[in-house]
């Protein structure tokens, strides 16, 4: 990262304190409350390191999408601050933003235009970009996102999955520092989820780093490094996914027939295993320290028929809907 | 990570005019009302030279009835017609649309994410809106010409006065009276931009934009109003007929000039104050 520019940052740029100098995105306090008195965002205090892929999840309407908009300086926050690649936004858009690709809220294009000649259009509206690479720029963006072949006909005859490429491929229309991706896998099918999934691998491991938005946990967890889990308007938890993945609690499930379930509680119960619950053929319980292979030895012993046995470590999604009492699938 | 230049090139705010001009006159929706703008003198001229030869001929309101005496007349007849409503209609359309549409279409949270200076894109959306505006006229005009000189000829103009001035000379008014008309819409053109930045329904700032040119010309009627009359948009709309007098009164003009430049102010102020602090959340 000692490449960044630093040089031609226009003024409103402000200094870039060495604490956050790894820190590609750091809001402290960031708060936005509608005219409507409607508070969407409840200060939150993000910090995306550099290099992260952070999955920023919550369900439709948990503030994920007017958090991004403050991001990149097209909402002003009631209070707090945003800090983007070191920068105070939205004073310093003009010098970060160009490091920065942005998917906000769906893809948005002139629909009589061209897939290309909207990336033109956009290519012409960047001040730093260099006009003479522009046509080239766009059909590699475009070739990037599987779009090559539909590059010159009408955005408005693209299916729902090719606009969200189009969209992509607008965010990469120049290297970039930071891509914003908010629900970059809306409206795609299975296979267009799993290519911007490697997409997103692909870039960060250029070192790009990425904030990807999603209300589909599952879609994105996979690719995630860091996790901020978005609820009500607060950042109800944020951090290294496979710590928060591993703070949670693991939980071992046995199926065995009809007459055995009982013996198998008791077992369950009498090494110590707590919160013993049977469920048709399946007793679950939490492991705690208990080793699993001593647990499965002394169901052999005690002469329990062992048809399958499980741990399983709570997803974000279990974690999320511990921390709410809710499914993930809310929308307020 | 390769490195991402972010120093303003030079040339770039060039380069987005022309594809701010690309986007208006390319656009289909735009092309259609300025060949509905050209039929006018095409229309005028082909009736009046129908019925040239009947009771009919030299009749008409404004210029109308000296059209088929000198096809250059066309020009001041066609633009007289317009001025009332199918101009102001026209450049509403095109100025109401310049930021509302691209908010509607949700290209302008990308436009400022790429990022383009807020009052940049005021500024390119105020030049590609002012070119519709000047197409417009020039249609009328270049069509008017033309088509007065195939079905009238052209030659020297009779002033209001009863005085025949040459050919050149007759041009050289008629252009200016081109050029009047051109700058009379800027103000509306202003008007437009403030609404367009109000809202993110075109259309809502395309209707606001019309009827603010329509009331003031009805108001500009109303004798009780002759206190306010001066300061309304339209009021001055109709003296570009000072170039077809021997000696133009250039006080008349001067302050038609100055009135546009005063409504260009107020509202393009109102915009930039609007659009530069304004929520995007279209």
């Amino acid at each position: 990262m000692t490449d960044r520019p630093t040089g031609a940052a226009p003024s409103g740029a402000a200094p870039v304190a060495s604490e956050d100098a790894d820190l590609a995105i750091r809001t402290d306090g960031l708060t936005k409350r509608f005219r409507s008195g409607q508070v969407a965002v409840a200060g939150i205090d993000l910090r995306v390191p550099r290099g992260a892929v952070y999955g920023f999840i919550g369900p439709n309407g948990s503030g994920k999408t007017t958090t991004i908009r403050m991001l990149l300086g097209l909402v002003r926050p009631t209070s707090g601050r945003a800090h983007l690649l070191g920068g105070a936004m939205p004073e310093a858009g003009a010098g970060v933003l160009p490091r920065v690709g942005a998917l906000v809220e769906g893809p948005a294009f002139h629909p009589y235009l061209t897939g290309r000649a909207n990336l033109g259009r956009l290519d012409a509206s960047d001040a730093t970009a260099d006009p003479r690479t522009a046509r080239q720029r766009a059909d590699e963006a475009l070739e990037r996102v599987g779009l090559a072949a539909a590059a010159a006909k009408p955005y408005r005859q693209y299916s729902l999955g090719m606009k969200q490429r189009l969209g992509l491929a607008a965010a990469l229309l120049r290297p970039r520092e930071l891509l914003v991706l908010d629900e970059p896998t809306n409206g795609l099918d299975p296979q267009g989820t799993r290519e911007v999934r490697n997409l997103v691998r692909e870039l960060a491991d250029h070192g790009t780093t990425v904030l990807v938005s999603s209300h589909l946990l599952a879609e994105i967890e996979q690719v995630c490094s860091h996790v901020g889990i978005m609820s009500g308007g607060h950042l109800l938890l944020q951090g290294d996914r496979a710590e928060l993945t591993g703070r949670g609690l693991p939980r071992l499930s046995l199926q065995t027939s009809a007459d055995h379930v009982g013996a198998a509680a008791e077992v369950l119960t009498g090494l110590g295993l707590t919160d013993v619950q049977t469920a048709g053929h399946t007793v679950s319980a939490l492991l705690g320290a208990v080793p699993p292979e001593k647990v499965s030895a002394a169901l052999v012993h005690a002469g329990v028929d062992l048809l399958g046995l499980e741990v399983r470590r709570p997803n974000l999604e279990q974690i999320f809907v511990e921390l709410t009492g809710e499914g993930f699938d809310v929308a307020r | 990570m390769s490195l991402v230049e972010v120093a303003p090139r030079r040339g770039s705010l060039l380069r987005l005019v022309r594809s701010e001009l690309r986007l208006v006159l390319g656009r289909r929706r735009n092309i259609v009302l300025l060949v509905g703008l050209s039929l006018v003198p095409l229309l005028l001229g082909t009736v009046l030279f129908l019925t040239q030869d009947t009771a009919l001929d030299g009749q008409g309101p404004g210029f109308v009835g000296r059209v088929t005496g000198n096809g250059l007349f066309l020009v001041i007849a066609s633009l007289f017609l317009c001025l009332p409503f199918l101009l102001p209609l026209t450049i509403g359309i095109a100025s109401g649309d310049a930021i509302a549409g691209e908010a509607s279409a949700g290209t302008l949270r990308y436009l400022l994410t790429v990022p383009v200076a807020r009052g940049r894109l005021l500024a390119v959306k105020a030049v590609g809106a002012l070119a519709f505006a000047a197409s417009a006229v020039t249609a009328i005009a270049i069509v008017g010409v033309v088509a007065g000189a195939a079905f009238f000829g052209l030659r020297g103009i009779t002033l209001l006065s009863g005085t025949t001035v040459p050919l050149g000379d007759g041009i050289l008014r008629v252009a200016a009276v081109v050029v009047y008309v051109g700058l009379s819409m800027t103000g509306l053109v202003a008007v437009g931009l403030f609404f367009s930045t109000l809202t993110e329904v075109p259309v809502g700032a395309m209707a606001a934009t019309v009827v603010t040119a329509i009331v003031c010309g009805v108001l500009d009627q109303l004798p009780q109003l002759a206190t306010i009359a001066p300061a309304l948009l339209t009021h001055h709309w109709l003296d570009f007929a000072e170039f077809l007098r021997l000696e133009p009164d250039w006080g008349v003009l001067g302050q038609g000039l100055a009135l546009q430049a005063a409504w260009v102010a107020i509202f393009g102020a109102l915009a930039w104050s609007r659009f530069t602090t304004a929520d995007v959340s279209s």
